[in-house]
């Protein structure tokens, strides 16, 4: 599933989850790069048997500025959002709205294959699918 | 136009959400409001004008391979909400919205009565 739900049932898996946010908050997470919360375009990262499925949630943006690249194993997304600068009479009440340059480094699993790569841009998300190599793919051996 | 936090209403209200970022810039003529809904398409966008209560929903539908297991998710909720109270001096009736991309831009004018003149002052 996509999404967690927010009152599972499992209330011990949720305290590990909480645990692990936790961690992650004080940045004790692992990857060196670490995991930024908060930051512009949020990314949710996905993967099946034959791909991996990144999803940047970037609204509003011409598609031909956004800049993807994979290189030695990690994506990055790149791109400047401009906002339309208010009037000079206008008042602004709320602004919570990201603009202004971005980028964002996610590092890949190993057995991607960096040439079979799809991104698309629908609805403001940008959604970037890798193809596993053919042969890190599950494979059924018939016994003889 | 002051932002409420999400009220727990209706039924179909109580689902958790997630907050979208606005941007809420007023001239002489009215209103502008731009909200981030990224991942929602047009038809699954409702907006709703309630006497003074202004209502941002969006459900949030991506293409998902079948067996997709996430591994990492900052946007942990299928859905926005974001509810609003309008002035009086607003004509709700008038809203126009135009949805692009994930971008919401709402323009809510200002009632006839309520747009600026500019008083004649008479030397007599």
């Amino acid at each position: 599933m996509m999404y967690r739900s927010l009152f599972p049932r499992d209330v011990l898996a949720e305290l590990d989850r909480l645990q692990r946010e936790m961690q992650q908050a004080f940045h004790l997470s692992p990857s060196i790069r670490g995991i930024a919360r908060g930051g512009f375009p949020a990314m949710n990262v996905g993967g099946t048997p034959q791909s991996v499925e990144i999803y940047a949630f970037a609204p509003g943006i011409d598609p031909a500025s956004l800049d993807v690249q994979i290189e030695k194993g990690v994506l990055t997304i790149a791109g400047e959002r401009k906002l339309p600068e208010p009037a000079e009479q206008a008042t602004v009440h709320i602004d919570e709205r990201f603009a202004g340059r971005f980028r964002r480094v996610v590092t890949l699993p190993d057995d991607v294959d960096a040439n079979a790569v799809e991104a698309r841009y629908r609805d403001g998300v940008l959604r970037i699918s890798i193809a596993r190599k053919q042969s890190a793919q599950p494979r059924r051996i018939t016994i003889q | 136009m002051t932002d409420t936090t999400p009220v727990r209403k209706q039924s179909a209200s109580d689902e958790a959400a997630l907050l979208p970022p606005v941007d809420v810039i007023e001239d002489s003529s009215g209103i502008t409001l731009f909200a981030d809904l990224p991942g929602v398409p047009k038809d699954k966008l409702h907006l709703q004008v309630e006497a003074d209560t202004l209502t941002i929903e969006g459900e949030i539908a991506l293409d998902v391979p079948a067996g997709m297991e996430a591994s990492h998710a900052e946007v942990s909720l299928p859905r926005y909400r974001r509810v609003f109270t309008l002035s009086k001096e607003l004509d709700s009736a008038k809203v126009n919205a135009e949805f692009s991309q994930g971008v919401l831009k709402l323009l809510i004018p200002k009632a006839e009565y309520a747009q600026p003149r500019k008083v004649e002052v008479r030397v007599l």
